[in-house]
């Protein structure tokens, strides 16, 4: 529906703005699309959690629970629960229906910077301050985390995850893949700390972004640099990065109220896209479409490409 | 005859009933089976003759604890949710209904209890009861129950009644009674002081009957005695209003249960009045009754000469019956109203004293001397000091007091235990006083340091300023006696010297540390010439003046940093016993190595480090992903134990971890930093520098498991590698570095060296240290055989032996891991630092060659650079070659691998080394074998 014609165009970047969600909620930490980009959370500082339609502006539902700020929120494959992790310690399992907590894993020392699900929604991985990622049945009942990765030296700030690899920056500027399948750990020193991990899309790559205001491309593999990202500023906050839908680009939020966009292969920086004033905290980029949701302050912006018209019913 | 039979017939007594006559033709009943002559009850059932409750012994469902349904319970209810529900079962539960009803062991019929029948079947509970009635503060409140009283009598009162007993009398033989004489009424109650006795001469008309000789009495009845606890507040033995003697007035007499024995009190009621021409009715009641009263006796008056007694009176006969719980009359009548004379009314239930009470002795108050004055004045106190021992002295004198002796305590600062001690007795085992000797010595004597530390510091702040003193005075040092002097006061303390010993803060130069303990042990002795004597005479006037002020600091700050230290710190709970810790057995390697990679942007193999890690068994099912390493049990990074303590841990240190004095470090320093060595330089750092390309961090980890032990024991060799290291960096040329690491290992002292400090330490843990020499085909030959062999081996996984354990299993990674573990741990006590996780291999595989090492040294021709180089081909095959054993390794991996040595390794080398593993074999198989 999207793209009618059948002449592959070239790539678009969101850059229209369709929408502005107004949180209510403090300052938003994080915004994530859910699995399939049609809804999108955001965690925010009043200990909230809420699900949104962002292209409609709805709020459809709050989340509360948390004792602190929420600092990371992730939902299911199958949309049917959520996690999230806040300053509280404490990592939350919800019921997406109900609204309920289903469960509450403590045993983080500090803050919990980073959830995510595991592909079939079983394991929730959180990344603490307290330099550990803990694994989290969501099966069992049992209390305490099936595993510790505790090899990082200092607090983790990001974690993903695929199919069978667990990607990990810590701000002992190192970025940790856990290979399950190999068994095997692979360090690759970056040496500023990291602020945010993602695999590309097509599993080839980690973009890593660090507080030196650089973002690298990294083989997987082989930890082999591919591309250097600079031009936007990173110094002091967890900003958030990605790429976009089709691994064109290279998206990262900056301190000076811009989002930046670079071509993935040229290195070039595309785009320049002011948001607002203050920090872009942080970023979540669709799943399928060129649509992009950006965080600054207590509000939401919801980006599209220019040559999007809202359409009425399907959203 | 007929008539007879008739007769006869008619007398015939028949018993029981007859048999039916038989009919014709029908043959004879069989009898009843046993088995079919069964009982059963009204509704049917089989009677049992036995049971649990009629006496046999039948339990159950015939004597199982089933029913009929089965060997299931009627019905379960769960006790969570009615809980309130549960009931008890009694034993009518299991009673049948037979049981229950009116002939049953437990008759369900409406019966007369107790409570209704027993009122009078039982005269002597019912006196007592009238008696407890009678004083109760209303009197006459039973009347109401006496009136509807069941007719019930108990069985035994009847079958008594039956054997001619009548009520009211006692049980026993009949008696035969001498007449009474001169009895007086005990009825009587005298109230108020002392009324003569004997004062009813109307009840003494009516006992004196004439009894015959040969009439006999039924025994006196038996009055219980009330037990009734006193619940009230009025006086003993009060008794309330009577409403007869109140409401008809002339009832002089109380009813008394006690008086008239059968006689007396049996109808209460209706001796009313009967009394009436009585004298002294109520007279001398606290409370009048006056106005009801018909006329006022003249109390006064009465007194007649038949109120006294005449004669002495013996007991009534027969009195030994009652026991102690005779009713008063009979027990203490004579004795009381002789006691009454002069003591008074004796309460009931009070008798007098036998003995009399024994006077309480009376001591006259002592005499006061004769200059006493009844005034006190206060002395001033004087504490008893060094200044003013004379002052006390004539204070005390003044006060007559004598001079304590000052050895020993006042009388108020003795505790208990030392008066024990004067006074000689032993002292209590186990109870002393004081808490402090509960604690143990080591305790005791941690608070007696602290408490010198404390005394300690105020001392040492004094002699300070004494000193900062005396050194202004005379700012010239040479004068020796007043800065000793002050530091004695300050060392005088006691223990500071002593503690001081074990402090040496002169270690760098022993000499120095010799004199400052002589210094010490002088300062301890208390001589004043400590500091001259210990210092050596033939240093200048300055260099002594100096040590002197050296020495009296040491001493000072040692001990005050001793003090503030022990203040804070406690002793261990647990002893730290176990020197060795667990550390993951691969690190991520030198940051320093990594961050200049970094700012070069040579990412890659420089910046990676690839550990083995183990996945938990959960996550993996989880993940979906199957275990890599499905015989392991650990999770995790692997992990060993090592040395806490040990030097190696320091060896990235530049200076030798020996020296202890980190002045000495700090002096150490600089000289052997270069200018832009902020980040530490190493030999290791050369290699990478001068293979870049390469695969350098594989390079370093190889080259650091070679040269690290001859980096550990000899300081000057490090540093002079280091020297060089700085050399090559400097330039960043490859070809200077290789000739600066060769000329480093030429001037390597010989093995037998390190053998000989590392005596303990086995060949084969030392051969880390060696393999870099013992390069040749040889060599290769022969790891490819350990290797090929260790291969087959592990398939037969057979690790039993310890000759096998020291041989190249430490590959296998999972499976053998105690083993593997125990061997990384010997080996850890002597490298320098531990291989990554590929490392082992090549380790254990130059192990075999390593006792023709010194025949290959002279045949050393190829360049180190070669020899590495070869060996990391080797390494890498076999890094592949364990992979491939492995079920679930990744096959880009091992490609990958292979594309990177091919790409990575020279031109020259190429064709020779860049072989298959399989080829290798092959080649290998072919070499004659020569060690094993």
């Amino acid at each position: 529906m999207a793209f009618p014609e059948p002449k592959p165009r070239g790539p678009e970047l969101p850059q229209k703005r369709v929408k502005t969600l107004d949180c209510g909620q403090g300052a938003v930490r994080a915004v994530r699309f859910n699995v399939d980009g049609n809804y999108c959370l955001t965690c925010g500082s009043d200990k909230t959690l809420k699900l949104w339609n962002p292209l409609r502006g709805t709020l459809l539902r709050t989340y509360s629970g948390h004792g602190y700020e929420v600092l990371d929120a992730a939902g299911s494959f199958d949309n049917s629960s959520l996690c999230s992790g806040g300053g509280d310690k404490a990592v939350v399992l919800w019921d997406v229906a109900s609204g309920q907590v289903v469960r509450k894993f403590r045993g983080h020392a500090g803050k919990v910077n980073t959830v995510q699900f595991n592909e079939e929604a079983t394991v929730i991985l959180s990344g603490s301050i307290d330099s550990s990622i803990r694994c989290w049945d969501c099966r069992s009942r049992r209390p305490e985390p099936v595993q510790t990765l505790d090899e990082a030296r200092d607090g983790i700030s990001s974690v993903k995850v695929s199919d069978h690899e667990i990607l990990a920056g810590s701000v002992d500027g190192r970025v940790r893949r856990y290979d399950l399948r190999m068994g095997q750990l692979f360090s690759d020193y970056v040496g500023s700390p990291i602020t945010c991990t993602c695999f590309s899309r097509d599993g080839q790559c980690t973009l890593v972004s660090s507080l030196d205001s650089t973002l690298r491309l990294l083989d997987k593999d082989t930890g082999e640099l591919l591309g250097e990202y600079t031009g936007h500023k990173n110094q002091e906050y967890k900003l958030d990065c990605c790429l976009s839908e089709r691994d064109t680009h290279v998206v990262s939020c900056s301190e000076d109220g811009k989002v930046y966009f670079w071509d993935l292969v040229e290195g070039a920086l595309a785009l320049a896209l002011p948001v607002g004033p203050g920090v872009v905290q942080s970023l979540s980029y669709h799943p399928q479409e060129p649509c992009l949701l950006t965080a600054v302050g207590g509000s939401v912006h919801c980006w599209r490409e220019e040559a999007y018209e809202a359409e009425g019913g399907t959203g | 005859m007929a008539a007879l039979d008739s007769d006869s017939e008619e007398d015939l007594v028949s018993y029981g009933t007859g048999l039916e006559p038989l009919e014709e033709g029908e043959r004879p009943k069989k009898p009843i089976p046993l088995q079919d002559q069964t009982v059963r009850d009204e509704k049917g059932r089989y009677k049992r003759f036995h049971g649990a409750f009629s006496g046999g012994f039948s339990a159950g469902y015939f004597n199982t604890v089933g029913s009929k349904e089965g060997w299931t319970p009627s019905s379960f209810v769960s006790s969570r949710q009615n809980r309130a529900d549960k009931s008890v079962l009694g034993p009518e539960d299991f009673m049948d209904e037979e049981d229950l009803s009116e002939f049953g062991i437990a008759p369900k019929a409406i019966v007369t209890t107790d409570d209704f029948a027993s009122k009078t079947k039982d005269r002597i509970r019912e006196k007592a009861r009238q008696l407890a009635a009678a004083t109760a503060p209303i009197p006459g409140a039973t009347l109401l129950d006496d009136l509807i009283t069941p007719a019930k009598l108990s069985i035994g009162f009847e079958l008594l009644r039956k054997m001619g007993w009548k009520e009211g009398q006692g049980i026993g033989p009949r008696v035969k009674r001498r007449p009474r004489r001169q009895k007086p009424d005990p009825g009587v109650k005298i109230y108020g002081c002392a009324l003569p006795p004997g004062g009813s001469e109307g009840s003494e008309d009516e006992d004196d009957d004439y009894v015959p000789e040969n009439v006999t009495f039924a025994p006196k009845d038996i009055t219980p005695v009330d037990f009734t606890p006193k619940d009230n507040v009025h006086g003993l033995a009060y008794k309330g209003l009577d409403p007869h003697q109140a409401l008809f007035g002339t009832a002089g007499e109380h009813f008394n249960l006690f008086s008239g024995g059968p006689e007396g009190a049996s109808d209460l009621l209706g001796e009313i009045g009967v009394n009436k021409g009585r004298k002294l009715g109520i007279s001398g009641q606290a409370f009048g009754v006056g106005a009801l009263e018909e006329e006022d006796d003249d109390i006064y008056a009465t007194e007649t000469l038949s109120k006294y007694d005449t004669i002495l009176k013996d007991e009534e006969p027969g009195d030994g019956l009652y026991g102690w719980t005779a009713p008063r009359q009979y027990k203490s009548q004579k004795e009381s109203e002789k006691d009454l004379r002069y003591i008074g009314k004796i309460l009931d239930g009070f008798s007098l004293a036998s003995k009399p009470l024994s006077s309480k002795k009376t001591y006259p108050p002592p005499e006061l001397p004769r200059d006493y004055r009844p005034v006190h004045y206060f002395r001033p106190v004087v504490a008893a000091t060094s200044e003013n021992t004379h002052l006390v002295q004539v204070l005390s004198e003044s006060a007559g007091k004598p001079m304590p002796d000052p050895g020993t305590h006042s009388r108020h600062q003795l505790n208990a235990s030392k008066r024990a001690e004067l006074l000689g007795e032993t002292p209590i085992q186990g109870s002393s006083t004081s808490v402090l000797e509960f604690l143990s010595q080591k305790d005791k004597e941690r608070i007696r340091e602290m408490k010198q530390a404390t005394d300690l510091k105020a001392a040492q702040l004094k002699a300070r300023s004494l000193a900062q003193k005396a050194s202004s005075s005379r700012p010239q040092p040479s004068s020796p006696d007043v800065g000793s002097c002050s530091w004695h006061m300050a060392l005088s303390g006691g223990t500071a010297a002593t503690r001081a010993s074990n402090f040496k803060p002169f270690a760098k130069d022993p000499e120095k540390q010799k004199r400052y303990e002589e210094f010490l042990v002088h300062m301890k002795r208390g001589q004043k010439d400590a500091l001259e004597r210990c210092l050596d005479p033939s240093m200048t006037e300055w260099e002594r003046g100096r040590e002197r002020d050296e020495f009296a600091r040491a001493a000072l700050l040692y001990v005050s940093s001793h003090s503030t230290l022990s203040s804070r710190f406690t002793h261990a709970k647990e002893e730290d016993d176990s020197d060795q810790v667990e550390v993951p057995r691969d690190q991520e390697n030198d940051v320093n190595d990594k961050q200049s990679a970094v700012r070069m942007k040579m990412f890659g193999k420089l910046t990676r480090d690839t550990f083995e890690w183990h996945p938990d068994k959960l996550l993996c099912k989880r993940f979906n992903v199957p275990d890599p390493y499905p015989d392991s049990t650990l999770v995790g990074l692997p992990r060993v134990k090592r040395d806490k303590y040990s030097v190696f841990n320091f060896l990235t240190l530049p200076e030798t971890a020996s020296s202890p004095a980190t002045q000495a470090a700090s002096e150490k320093g600089p000289q052997h930093q270069g200018p832009d060595k902020s980040r530490k330089p190493s030999r290791w750092d050369t290699s990478k520098q001068e293979k870049k390309e390469d695969s350098i961090s594989e390079f370093l980890s190889l080259a650091r498991s070679k040269v690290g032990p001859p980096t550990q024991e000899s300081s000057p060799l490090v540093i002079k590698e280091e020297e060089h290291v700085t050399e090559s960096l400097s330039d960043k040329s490859v070809s200077k570095g290789v000739d600066s690491q060769t000329e480093g290992e030429g001037s390597r002292p010989s093995m037998d060296l390190f053998k000989a400090i590392f005596a303990s330490s086995s060949d084969e843990k030392s051969s880390s240290s060696e393999d870099e020499q013992g390069d040749s085909e040889d060599d290769q030959a022969g790891t490819g055989e350990a290797d090929f062999k260790s291969s087959q081996e592990t398939d037969s996984a057979e690790t039993s032996s310890v000759a096998r354990a020291s041989e190249p299993v430490a590959q296998e990674p999972a499976p053998s891991f105690p083993i593997q573990k125990m061997q990384i741990d010997e080996r850890e006590a002597f490298g320098p630092r531990l291989p990554p996780v590929f490392c082992p291999n090549v380790r254990q595989k130059l192990e075999a060659p390593q006792k023709e090492k010194h025949k290959k040294n002279k045949e050393k021709h190829k360049t180190k650079k070669e020899h590495r180089r070869r060996k990391e081909k080797k390494k890498k095959h076999r890094k592949h070659k364990h992979k491939g054993k492995q079920k679930n390794k990744k096959p880009e991996k091992s490609s990958s691998s292979e594309s990177t040595d091919s790409s990575d390794s020279p031109s020259g080398e190429e064709g020779t080394v860049d072989l298959s593993p399989q080829e290798l074999l092959r080649r290998l198989k072919s070499l004659p074998l020569r060690r094993q």
